[in-house]
């Protein structure tokens, strides 16, 4: 018998089973990339897990494998998960995106939600944070905040949410300062503490005084902190015990609303595919206290920019805006489509260097 | 007081029994580790060595313990030859990376093609390309006596950029908006290393990995490279004098191990994994090391050691998934099977004896 047959076979099985039982739990499984300890990208992720449980209290089970590689270890512990009677499945990495589709075709009764991916199932979503609302924020501050014009980007990989956010950045940092230049050094990991340090410390030493990142451990924080008077910003979770100097402010990521609408849906049999992409403006994106490091007038700009793009009537790539080359991207006042963003790979005018390829 | 005493000769039984005491000793420490991390050790160690072979969804996981452990043996078998020969190859991991971009790259050539020739040429293109990756080491150990240790782990690191490279640049997926990594072999069929019996989780890896254990100990026993690898090991003056030809055997070794390992990165690529990401090597080339060594460096322990080792992780991974232990525990359990091991092996060439004082 073929083994989709066979596995097909066996979850309904098992899902008929437990249902003859009482009103049964949701079970809803997590599947992470990183230690729920990194204190960035899993640890928002693990507390949008326990919001769940917190809400739903006896009505879910969750579970969730830490660390796991991406590629077949992936779908190993997907299927796992499905085996064991998962009615939802999160797989929070960009990189699970193939084998979520994979085991999602194995399991056409288990719903799968793919964080940051691209492709879809009728039982597989995906969703993602406008992250770039946040990197505004940052890049305004760093552009004010900065003496030396030299501001530092740990980027993680060469991927378009990661240009996103460096454009969003650099849009920013350059309005309020025309003569701030980025250097930007790619990490290749998402987290990976030793090599972040290393790359906050080689951009300090290259004149740096604010360091961006789109990795996830606090190790530039605490380079920075050894460094002096070099400001940075919490990326994912808040970071706070490195406020109120390095960390001037933060990109939260709250994934609570969002997992609690989905789990409810579940529940009450509502989920469909859906291809979710909220702000600010949905609380999916929050921006971290701004220490009293920062200037009172700056601070002040900064929550206003953060509340215009909560009610929408700013979006952070609002022309005029040309790209890398010079060649015209957006017109006076017209705004970037979400298609483009989405698949953006290149850099805008002013930001020196070259995507890796 | 207790004291070692040097065995006038290795100790056959202890031999064959110090990897079943390791086992047994990892067990009852590691069930301890468990209990004072707050779960029932008698219930984790029975979810992590029970449950994958004869557990409720054991038909699954069955499987995976091949799809998982055939990389393992293919890359310890070529370690077990060069490491019995005193020649150190710790960079199998970037051999096992070129040979999967070298295949994957035979492959992405030919695309959209569909032709019988296309797989062949990948396993040459995966072998060659792990090869070659070594006989950079190979070559310098040869010419200047580097030290192979060295260069060999260096190399690694300078495959793994070499990786992120393509993924990003010349095997990029065209149609894949942008974002790093090739294309999925899955869905290219005469790329595709699929499992040769639909369900068993057999695929041309564990085919391979079988004829390398077969091969390995083909060539130990009954040939004359097999004698002058084991000479080298256990007596390298005497080699010397029986005529071995150390520039030889190093060549040999370091392309040998290269070669499998890189047929293990190949059938890697095409088959479980898919496609060439920046994160495609998981550290199969460094496990293999500890694979050869609990294997004892024979083929036939390399293929027990590399199946229990296969067994430790996807328990670990249901130990995690159903109890929630954390994966950092499933690591230090790992670890210490190799500690055992190796303190338990003392006892294969020493003896303890308790020693009383003398008198006069």
């Amino acid at each position: 018998m073929k083994l989709t047959t066979l596995l097909a076979t066996a979850a309904m099985a098992l899902g008929m089973a437990t249902a003859g039982v009482a009103q049964d739990k949701t079970k809803v499984g997590f599947v992470y990339v990183g230690p729920v300890g990194d204190g960035g990208w899993t640890y928002e992720h693990d507390k949008g897990r326990q919001a769940v449980e917190a809400e739903f209290g006896d009505q879910v089970e969750t579970v969730f494998v830490e660390s796991v590689p991406e590629g077949p270890d992936s779908e190993r512990v997907m299927t796992q998960m499905a085996l064991d009677g998962a009615d939802l499945i999160f797989t929070t990495s960009f990189g699970y995106m193939d084998p979520t589709i994979n085991v999602a075709k194995k399991f056409p009764k288990v719903k799968f939600e793919h964080a940051t991916g691209y492709k879809t199932a009728p039982n597989v979503s995906v969703y993602s944070a406008r992250f770039y609302e946040g990197r505004a924020v940052q890049g305004h501050i760093a552009g004010k905040m900065t003496k030396s014009n030299v501001v530092g980007y740990i980027g993680s990989y060469p991927i378009p949410e990661v240009i996103r956010g460096i454009n969003s950045a650099y849009i920013h940092a350059k309005k309020v300062n025309p003569d701030v230049e980025f250097k930007i050094v790619w990490a290749y990991t998402w987290f990976d503490p030793a090599k972040e340090a290393d790359a906050a410390k080689v951009l300090i030493e290259q004149g740096a005084d604010v360091i961006l990142q789109h990795t996830d451990s606090t190790a530039p924080q605490a380079a920075a902190q050894d460094a002096g008077n070099v400001i940075t910003f919490g990326q994912a979770s808040d970071m706070s015990e490195y406020a109120p100097m390095p960390r001037v402010s933060s990109i939260i990521d709250n994934w609570a609303p969002y997992y609690i609408a989905r789990t409810k849906a579940v529940m009450d049999g509502s989920w469909e595919s859906v291809n979710t992409w909220d702000g600010i403006a949905q609380g999916m994106v929050e921006i971290g206290e701004i220490s009293d490091a920062v200037p009172a007038d700056v601070k002040e700009e900064a929550l206003a920019m953060k509340a215009a793009m909560a009610d929408g009537s700013y979006h952070p790539f609002t022309g005029p805006l040309n790209k890398q080359d010079g060649s015209d991207w957006l017109a006076e006042g017209e705004t970037a489509d979400d298609g483009t963003l989405a698949g953006m790979n290149f850099y805008v005018e002013g930001l020196d260097g070259e995507i890796p390829q | 007081m207790i004291v070692l005493e040097k065995r006038p000769q290795p100790s056959q039984a202890w031999s064959l029994a110090t990897p079943i005491v390791a086992v047994l000793a990892t067990m009852f420490f590691g069930g301890l580790l468990f209990a004072a991390l707050g779960k029932n050790p008698v219930e984790s160690i029975m979810t992590i060595f029970w449950e994958p072979l004869f557990g409720e969804f054991s038909f699954y996981y069955r499987p995976q313990l091949l799809v998982k452990g055939a990389p393992l043996v293919l890359i310890a078998i070529g370690l077990s030859l060069g490491f019995k020969a005193g020649i150190w190859n710790i960079g199998a991991e970037g051999q096992y990376i070129m040979g999967a971009i070298v295949g994957a790259g035979v492959g992405l050539a030919f695309y959209p093609l569909e032709a019988w020739y296309i797989f062949p040429l990948m396993v040459i293109g995966g072998a060659l390309g792990g090869w070659a990756w070594a006989m950079i080491p190979a070559f310098l150990k040869v010419r200047f006596g580097t030290n192979e240790i060295l260069v060999s782990l260096m190399l690694v690191y300078v495959a793994e950029q070499m990786l992120a490279s393509v993924s990003l640049g010349l095997l990029k997926n065209p149609e894949g908006f942008g974002f790093p990594g090739s294309r999925n072999f899955q869905s290219y069929a005469s790329a595709y290393n699929a499992e040769l019996i639909e369900g068993s989780g057999m695929h041309w890896g564990v085919v391979a990995a079988l004829i390398a254990v077969i091969f390995a100990y083909v060539l130990l026993n009954r040939h004359m490279l097999g004698f002058h690898i084991r000479l080298t090991g256990e007596a390298p003056r005497a080699a010397r004098f029986a005529g071995v030809n150390p520039a030889r055997l190093i060549l040999f070794c370091l392309g040998l191990a290269g070669a499998l390992a890189g047929l293990a990165g190949l059938f890697e690529v095409s088959g479980p994994s898919g496609q060439i990401t920046i994160d495609f090597n998981v550290g199969y080339g460094f496990t293999a090391i500890i694979v050869a060594f609990l294997g004892r460096l024979h083929p036939v322990g390399i293929l027990l050691a590399g199946s229990l080792m296969a067994l430790t992780y996807i328990g670990g991974e249901i130990a995690q998934s159903e109890l929630g232990l954390p994966a950092a525990a499933i690591q230090v359990f790992q670890g210490m099977l190799l500690f055992f091991l190796l303190a338990f092996d003392l006892l294969t060439n020493y003896r303890l004896r308790l020693a009383l004082k003398e008198v006069a």
